[in-house]
C-alpha cells in the first residue's frame, strides 16, 4: 500500500512489530497499545523511534502519558462510514500531541479532506487512486465553518475570516 | 431573514461542484454505488421506490418569497409539479433524476439554499419553533443560534461519519412547538436573574423504533459556549456511539446505556479540554447573525382591526378559519397566519408550484417577505397585519389552501407511507386521506377541541406517531397492511411517548376506530377539558374497552 | 380457468434517473414488469442474478433484486404490495409513475 504524505507518495519507513515479536534494534517501529502499555519499560529506552497504532474502539487518553515520546499515532478506519478515528485524531491533537498522525483502512478520495482537517498527515492509502486524485481530494473545498482546523490544504476557515483578528485556536496550531 | 454573504455562497456553490462531479464519477462508474450512496445521502438524494427523491433543507423551517418561488420552479422543472413539505421543515421532491440533481442544487444555491446533510449519519437540518421570531409567547428567536449551528455543522469533518443521524431542534419560547425532548439534542432558551440568555441542553431524546424523552445535561448553559459544548457531545457521540447495531446506534441508546450521569460525565471532562475560554469569535458570528433576525419595521397599531371584526361578522367560513387558523402575534395589530396544508382529503404536507408561488406572493405582500414550515407539515405567515387577513384568506380558499382545521384532527402529519418510500412497512397517505374525509366537517372538528393526530408508515416514526395524542404506526403481517393506534403522546414541553392500545386494525377499520377514541372522549371529558389531559386522566382503559369491545 | 404461473423476477432502478425497471429474457431492462422474465428453475434465476451484476457493472441498474410475482392470462402481478406500488405509481396519486405513462403492471395494488 502507497504512502502519501505531504501531498506526495513516499517510501514506508515503518515496521510493524506483533504483540510477539523481537524488537529489531534501531528501527521504526509500530507496536500496539497494548504493547506500549506492557512493556513500556522496555519500550521507553528503545534505541530507534516509537510508534503505536491504536484501535478503533480505544480510548485516545490511554496514550496520554507517552505521547512525548512517540513518533508516529496510527488510527485506523476500518470502513470508511466508520467515523470514530476522526474523533481520536481530535482529541489526540487536543491533548497536544504534535508527531506524525497516520490514517489506515478504507480511505476514500471524498472523505481525504476531512481527514486532514482533524490532524492527519499521514495516509496508508489503496492504488486505486492516482497521486493526481488524492492530491486534488486534499482541496476539494476552499472554506470550511469550523475553526481550529488542523488543516494542510491551504482553506480558509470562513468564522476565522469574518472576524480577522480574534482570538486564534492556540491550542492547536495549524499545521501547514 | 439570514442573507448569505460572499463565504457562504463560495461554499455552497463549491459544494455543488463537488457533487456535480461525485454524480458524474458515479455514472461513469468510478464510483460503484456503496462508495457513493454516503455522499449522495450527504447531499439529500436518496433512492425510492419510484426514483430518487432529493431532500431539501429548510433551515430553521424559515424561508422568503424568492426561495418559495425557486421550490416551486424546481417542482415544475424537474420534478411533478409538486412537493412535499416534511416533519423536519425540509421539502421533499419525489421524482428526480440523478442526471439532473446537480443542476437542481445548483438552481437551490442560486438562491441561498441547499440540501446538504439532509441525510446520511450527519447532523441534519436544525429545526426551530414554526412561529419564532412572532410567537407571543417567546423569550428569545431561536434561529440566529440555528443558524450558527447550522454553519458549524455544515461539512464538519469530525462527525460527518457518525454512528447514526443527527438531529437539532431549538426553542426559544416555553411552550414548546419544536418537540426539542424528542431530538438527539434538544435547545431550549432560558433568561436568568441577570437577564442573560441560556439554553437548556437536552441529550437522548428521539422517535423511532425506541422513542425517548431527552434528559437535561445542562439547565443553562452561556450562548457563547454552545458550540464548543456540542462539540464535546458530539465527539462523546461519535467515539462511544455502538456501531454494532444500527437500530441502537443512536445517541439516545448511548445515553440510556451509560446512564444519565455518566454521559454527563463524559461529556464534561471532554468539554474540559476545550479551549472553552476562546469563544469570541462564535460570539462575535452569533452577534453577526442576530443582525440579519432583527425584527421588522412593525408598524404601531391598536389590537382592535375593524375591518377584521366585520369580514368575521359577515362571513362565517372566514371567522371559522380566523379562530382556527390565526395565532397570536408578539405586536398589536398583527398576527400569525397558518396555512394547512391538509385540505379534505388531500395529501398532508403536498403543494403544487401554483401553491407555492401563491403562498409566496402572500408573504412578499402581506408578512415582510418571510414564511415558515411547521414540523407539522403546514406553512406559516409569521407577521401578518390583521386587517390584511380577509384578503390573505380569498386568495389563500381560491387555491384550495383554506382549510380551516389548523391544530384540529383534520390537521394530520403524515409521513409518504408506502406510496413513495422504499422502507415503507405500510401506507399512510390513504390512512390520512380516509380520516380527513371522514372529519370533514370543521365544525365536528371544533368540537373534538385540539388533537394531534400523527401517522408513520414504519417503525422509524417520520410521521412523529409515538408523539401523536393518537398516533397511527402502519405494520405489515403476512403482506397485508395493518395499523396500531397510540394514545396519549405529545411532542410538547410536557413530552410523553404513546402507548399501544391493543391489536391493530386493517385499513379500512382505521377511521371508525379513530372516531370511536374520540366519542369515549367528548362522553368522558370534563367541561373544558382537552382530548391529551382527559385521556392523560383516565388512562387507556375507557379508550381500550371502546376500541374493543364489540371484538 | 385463467393460467397461474407462479415465479422470480429480477428488479432494480435504473441509475439515471431512477425508475424502476425489471428484466426481460432478452436481457434488457424494461419499465414494464409485463415484460419481464418470470422464472422458477434456480439456473434461469442465476441467469438473472448474473445479468444484473453485468449491469450493475456498467452502471446501468442498481440496487437488483429479485421479487416473487405471478403471470396471469400473460400478465405478470408482483406478490408484495411496496412492488406492486412500484409496478404502478404512488396508489395516492394515480395521475403518476408508470399508471400514468403506459408503463403500469397489469393488476392494480390495493383499493386506495
Ligand atoms: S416513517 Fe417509515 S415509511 Fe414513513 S417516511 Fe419514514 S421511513 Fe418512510
Amino acid at each position: 500500500m502507497p504512502l502519501l504524505k505531504n501531498n506526495q507518495f513516499v517510501n514506508d519507513e515503518w515496521t510493524k512489530v506483533s504483540d510477539t515479536d523481537a524488537l529489531p534494534e534501531g528501527a521504526k517501529i509500530i507496536v500496539t497499545s497494548t504493547r506500549l502499555i506492557q512493556d513500556w519499560d522496555l519500550l521507553a529506552k528503545y534505541t530507534g523511534l516509537l510508534g503505536v497504532s491504536l484501535a478503533n474502539n480505544e480510548r485516545a487518553e490511554i496514550l496520554t502519558p507517552y505521547l512525548s515520546q512517540l513518533s508516529l499515532i496510527v488510527l485506523s478506519f476500518p470502513a470508511y462510514t466508520d467515523g470514530r478515528a476522526y474523533s481520536q485524531a481530535k482529541d489526540l491533537r487536543l491533548d497536544g500531541y504534535r508527531g506524525e498522525l497516520r490514517a489506515e483502512g478504507n480511505l476514500l478520495l471524498d472523505q481525504f479532506q476531512f481527514m486532514h482537517q482533524v490532524g492527519f498527515d499521514s495516509f496508508e492509502v489503496n492504488e486505486r487512486f492516482a497521486l493526481q486524485q488524492w492530491q486534488a481530494a486534499s482541496k476539494q473545498m476552499s472554506l470550511a465553518y469550523q475553526r481550529g482546523l488542523y488543516r494542510t490544504s491551504g482553506e480558509r476557515e470562513v468564522w476565522s475570516q469574518r472576524h480577522q483578528g480574534f482570538a486564534p485556536w492556540e491550542e492547536q496550531p495549524h499545521a501547514g | 431573514m439570514y442573507r448569505y454573504d460572499e463565504f457562504d455562497h463560495q461554499f455552497v456553490s463549491e459544494r455543488t461542484a463537488q457533487f456535480r462531479d461525485q454524480a458524474n464519477r458515479r455514472m461513469s462508474g468510478e464510483l460503484t454505488e456503496d462508495e457513493f450512496r454516503p455522499l449522495r445521502l450527504m447531499n439529500g438524494l436518496y433512492l425510492q421506490l419510484h426514483a430518487y427523491m432529493l431532500r431539501v433543507a429548510i433551515p430553521y423551517g424559515t424561508l422568503s418569497g424568492k426561495q418559495m418561488r425557486q421550490l416551486a420552479y424546481i417542482a415544475d422543472k424537474y420534478d411533478r409539479g409538486y412537493g412535499h413539505f416534511t416533519t423536519r421543515q425540509n421539502i421533499q421532491y419525489n421524482w428526480i433524476k440523478l442526471e439532473e440533481t446537480a443542476d437542481i442544487l445548483q438552481a437551490l444555491s442560486d438562491v441561498e439554499m441547499h440540501a446538504i446533510q439532509t441525510s446520511g449519519n450527519c447532523i441534519r437540518n436544525v429545526t426551530t419553533d414554526h412561529w419564532a421570531g412572532a410567537a407571543a409567547d417567546e423569550l428569545l428567536d431561536p434561529r440566529p443560534i440555528g443558524e450558527l449551528i447550522r454553519q458549524w455543522s455544515s461539512l464538519h469533518p469530525e462527525f460527518s461519519f457518525l454512528p447514526r443521524k443527527f438531529k437539532f431542534a431549538i426553542t426559544g419560547a416555553p411552550h414548546d412547538r419544536a418537540a426539542v425532548k424528542v431530538h438527539d439534542i434538544g435547545l431550549r432558551a432560558h433568561k436568568n436573574d441577570k437577564g442573560e440568555t441560556g439554553w437548556e441542553v437536552m441529550v437522548g431524546g428521539g422517535q423511532g423504533r425506541t422513542p425517548m424523552i431527552a434528559v437535561t445535561v445542562r439547565d443553562f448553559l452561556p450562548e457563547k459556549e454552545v458550540i464548543p459544548y456540542m462539540e464535546a457531545i458530539m465527539r462523546v457521540y461519535n467515539l462511544f456511539g455502538r456501531r454494532d447495531n444500527k437500530y441502537k446506534a443512536r445517541i439516545k441508546i448511548l445515553v440510556h446505556e451509560l446512564g444519565a450521569e455518566k454521559f454527563k460525565a463524559e461529556v464534561e471532562a471532554e468539554y474540559a479540554k476545550h479551549p472553552a475560554q476562546t469563544t469570541e469569535v462564535e460570539q462575535r458570528e452569533l452577534t453577526r447573525i442576530e443582525k440579519y433576525f432583527a425584527q421588522p419595521s412593525f408598524e404601531k397599531m391598536s389590537r382592535f382591526a375593524p375591518h377584521f371584526e366585520n369580514a368575521k361578522r359577515e362571513n362565517v367560513d372566514f371567522a371559522r378559519w380566523a379562530k382556527n387558523n390565526l395565532a397570536t402575534h408578539q405586536v398589536d395589530g398583527y398576527t400569525i397566519v397558518n396555512i394547512s396544508l391538509k385540505p379534505e382529503g388531500g395529501i398532508p404536507g403536498d403543494a403544487t408550484g401554483e401553491q407555492m408561488r401563491v403562498m409566496a406572493t402572500l408573504a412578499e405582500r402581506y408578512s415582510f417577505d418571510e414564511m415558515r414550515v411547521s414540523h407539522a407539515q403546514n406553512i406559516v405567515l409569521p407577521h401578518v397585519k390583521l386587517e390584511d387577513t380577509f384578503a390573505i384568506w380569498q386568495v389563500l380558499k381560491a387555491n384550495d389552501l383554506a382549510a380551516a382545521n389548523y391544530g384540529l384532527i383534520g390537521d394530520i402529519i403524515a409521513c409518504p407511507g408506502l406510496d413513495y418510500c422504499a422502507l415503507a412497512t405500510a401506507r399512510s397517505i390513504p390512512i390520512a386521506q380516509a380520516i380527513s374525509r371522514k372529519f370533514a366537517d370543521v365544525k365536528k372538528q371544533e368540537e373534538y377541541g385540539p388533537v394531534k393526530l400523527n401517522i408513520s408508515g414504519c417503525i422509524n416514526a417520520c410521521g412523529h406517531h409515538h408523539v401523536g395524542h393518537i398516533g397511527i404506526l402502519g405494520l405489515d403481517k403476512k403482506g397485508e397492511e395493518f395499523y396500531q393506534i397510540t394514545l396519549g403522546g405529545s411532542s410538547s414541553e410536557n413530552a410523553s411517548i404513546g402507548t399501544i392500545l391493543g391489536p391493530g386494525f386493517a385499513a379500512h377499520e382505521v377511521p371508525d376506530a379513530i372516531e370511536t377514541i374520540l366519542n369515549t372522549y367528548v362522553k368522558l371529558r370534563e367541561p373544558g377539558e382537552e382530548f391529551l389531559g382527559a385521556y392523560r386522566r383516565l388512562g387507556p382503559k375507557p379508550f381500550k374497552e371502546a376500541l374493543y369491545a364489540a371484538a | 380457468m385463467s393460467d397461474v404461473e407462479k415465479g422470480q423476477v429480477m428488479t432494480a432502478n435504473r441509475l439515471r434517473d431512477g425508475d424502476a425497471v425489471f428484466l426481460t429474457r432478452a436481457g434488457i431492462w424494461s419499465e414494464k414488469i409485463d415484460d419481464a422474465a418470470l422464472v422458477q428453475e434456480p439456473q434461469a434465476t442465476a441467469a438473472l442474478e448474473a445479468r444484473a451484476a453485468e449491469d450493475v457493472k456498467t452502471n446501468h441498474i442498481t440496487g437488483q433484486y429479485l421479487i416473487d410475482a405471478e403471470r396471469i392470462d400473460g400478465k405478470i402481478r408482483a406478490a408484495l404490495t411496496r412492488e406492486r406500488i412500484r409496478t404502478l405509481g404512488p396508489s395516492v396519486r394515480t395521475d403518476l409513475g408508470k399508471q400514468a405513462t403506459g408503463t403500469a403492471g397489469a393488476f392494480a395494488a390495493v383499493e386506495a
